[in-house]
């Protein structure tokens, strides 16, 4: 079978798996022998919002460029809305709109002409729509009143809005967003977070890298974990909380004797901690292990059932939290 | 119908296959930015000396020259003497400031990976950058020319053109030798800009690059007029620039000239390949 074949074999499975983002392997080693990225096997689903979450430094924006072309891989294949890149990047960028590692225009260039320049190097865009287009998108993102201005001149969350702004000049298939609500104000951050959400409505696909756990709950369908290169999961946030147990804690000055107990009703993971003791609950009633810890003399303090929040899960994976910089 | 399968659709719709409108917004780039407007003030102000020093001094004499000489009986000679002056430095500086500039400010802004995002390929990039290297060679050689004709035939008037070989010509026909010297001077220059593109490719800092170009140019000169190193002066870059003064003949000898533009064709395609090579497989992380 000739390369070609093989390609145009995996477009096909690629395509009736419906990913928008695919790859295989994926490895960035850099000329220092530091490895930013280390064999990612990123499955974004057409029609999904797909977190891509980890901390500053974790390989982020190293695989978005990748995934654009703009490295390129040490080893490892991806895809892009069923095409292979570098290869096809000519025909699949025109449809994929992108936030690469923060905006950049020409600083003395308005915010206007910036984007016209942007949709003049861009041999699919219409010229005779290039007003309507461009008014439209600086509407999309509220930046018609300061469009006139120099670039120079625009806040952080002005120059954010902005880059959003770029990526919308055309109808996009795939918006892929490094970063999209950094440096915005809490009132930015909502209207950044409400556009995604209105976009993915529409049909877009939207990867979003981010390293707040907040956004990804507030906004993502799926997610991907990254840390140190790797990355770590993959799923649905449906699966991901149904795959989480609720567990037990009960607070008290008796844990071995609390451990003991909770160990006889077969209770899966018992763990000792500085307040007390915690478990699984599994299929136990709640009710009854209080009754249980009370009758074997547990001088039980507080007793709570609690499902782990993503945050437990994620420094669970990462081993963790998500403020740190790796 | 799913998101993929629309993309099977719409992605048969063809780009246009020529599109000058990269290109005008490059231009509109170069010649609208405030820096560059300077640098044209600057370009200017050697004719305007020139032309108002003479004017102030009066007629100089034959032994300043054959073409300073001439200055005063016919205008034309303000334009032709400014180009020589600032073929050394000033026009060279010129050309290198919008070449450094061309990719390496791109790459500092950070405005490069969009652009390679929109689209633009690698090799489509260079030729637009590349060729409005070109346009503006030749706009600033023009330039320089203009302003001289205009101050000189406004200050001396015209008159017969004595040229290097004795035979007079007319204004008309001064002028069309004038044009000739600008074409072979843009030739010469523009091969400097595929060198300037070149380096603009190795590094994020355009000023550097800049600066790496005319100092590539000024060693160029200092060592063709070293005779030590006579072996490869032919080799070097601006060893033909000087020849222009062979379009005030009669006849034209067309000797040096021809290989003149033979010489700067051969450093425009080699370092308009070399910066393709280097651009081709480049990692943009800036």
């Amino acid at each position: 079978m000739t390369a070609a074949a093989i390609q145009s074999r995996a477009d096909k499975l690629d395509s009736a798996r419906q990913l928008a983002v695919s790859s295989s392997g994926l490895t960035k080693r850099f000329r220092g022998g530091q490895v930013a990225v280390d064999h990612i096997d990123l499955e974004v689903e057409a029609g999904s919002v797909y977190g891509f979450l980890g901390p500053n430094g974790s390989g982020k924006t190293t695989t978005i460029r990748m995934l654009l072309g703009l490295i390129r891989p040490t080893a490892g294949t991806h895809t892009l809305l069923g095409k292979s890149i570098p290869e096809r990047s000519g025909e699949v960028l025109p449809h994929i709109g992108s936030l690469v590692e923060g905006p950049a225009f020409h600083p003395y260039l308005s915010g206007r002409d910036n984007l016209r320049r942007l949709d003049a190097a861009d041999r699919h865009a219409d010229p005779r729509t290039a007003r309507v287009r461009i008014g439209a998108a600086l509407d999309r993102v509220g930046l018609t009143a300061a469009a006139g201005k120099r670039y120079r001149n625009y806040s952080l969350g002005m120059r954010q809005r902005l880059g959003i702004c770029a990526a919308l000049l055309q109808p996009r298939q795939l918006l892929i967003l490094d970063e999209p609500t950094n440096g915005l104000d809490p009132q930015g951050t909502r209207e950044v977070r409400s556009l995604v959400i209105d976009l993915a409505a529409s049909g877009v696909t939207v990867l979003l890298s981010t390293h707040l756990l907040a956004e990804v709950e507030q906004i993502c369908s799926h997610v991907g974990v990254m840390h140190r290169g790797r990355l770590v999961a993959q799923s649905s946030l449906t699966e991901l909380r149904a795959g989480s147990a609720p567990r037990v804690h009960v607070e008290t000055a008796d844990p071995a004797l609390a451990q003991r107990c909770l160990v006889r009703l077969r209770l899966g993971d018992p763990l000792v901690d500085e307040t007390g003791v915690s478990a699984e609950l599994g299929s136990a009633d709640p009710a009854a292990v209080v009754s249980a810890l009370v009758h074997d003399g547990v001088r039980v303090r507080a007793f709570g059932v609690r499902v782990p929040d993503l945050e437990d899960l994620f420094v669970g994976l990462t081993g963790e939290g998500f403020d740190v910089s790796g | 119908m799913s998101a993929v399968e629309l993309s099977a659709v719409e992605l048969v719709e063809r780009p246009r296959r020529i599109s000058t409108r990269l290109l005008r917004s490059e231009l509109r780039l170069i010649f609208g930015r405030r820096r560059n407007i300077a640098g044209f003030g600057v370009l200017a102000s050697v004719p305007v000396i020139i032309a108002v020093a003479i004017a102030i001094t009066g007629p100089p004499g034959a032994e300043d020259g054959p073409l300073f000489s001439q200055v005063t009986s016919n205008g034309l000679f303000v334009g032709l003497v400014a180009l020589g002056l600032e073929l050394p430095l000033f026009l060279p500086l010129a050309v290198a400031a919008i070449s450094g500039d061309s990719v390496a400010g791109e790459a500092n802004l950070g405005t490069l990976r969009y652009l390679l995002a929109v689209p633009v390929h690698r090799a489509r990039m260079l030729a637009v950058k590349y060729l409005a290297i070109v346009i503006f060679t030749v706009a600033a050689v023009l330039f320089v020319a203009a302003v001289g004709v205009l101050l000189g035939l406004l200050l001396f008037g015209a008159g017969p053109v004595t040229l290097l070989s004795g035979t007079q010509i007319g204004t008309a026909e001064g002028l069309g030798r004038l044009l000739l010297i600008c074409g072979y001077l843009s030739v010469c220059l523009a091969a400097l800009g595929a060198i300037g593109l070149f380096i603009s490719t190795l590094t994020e800092q355009p000023i550097g690059a800049t600066i790496a170009i005319v100092g590539l140019a000024v060693i160029s000169q200092i060592l063709d007029n070293i005779p030590a190193v006579s072996a490869i002066h032919p080799y070097l870059p601006t060893h033909y620039w000087l020849a222009f003064g062979d379009l005030l003949r009669d006849p034209i000898s067309t000797d040096l000239l021809t290989t003149g533009l033979l010489s700067a064709a051969a450093y425009a395609a080699i370092f308009w390949t070399a910066a393709w090579a280097r651009f081709a497989g480049k990692d943009v992380t800036s």
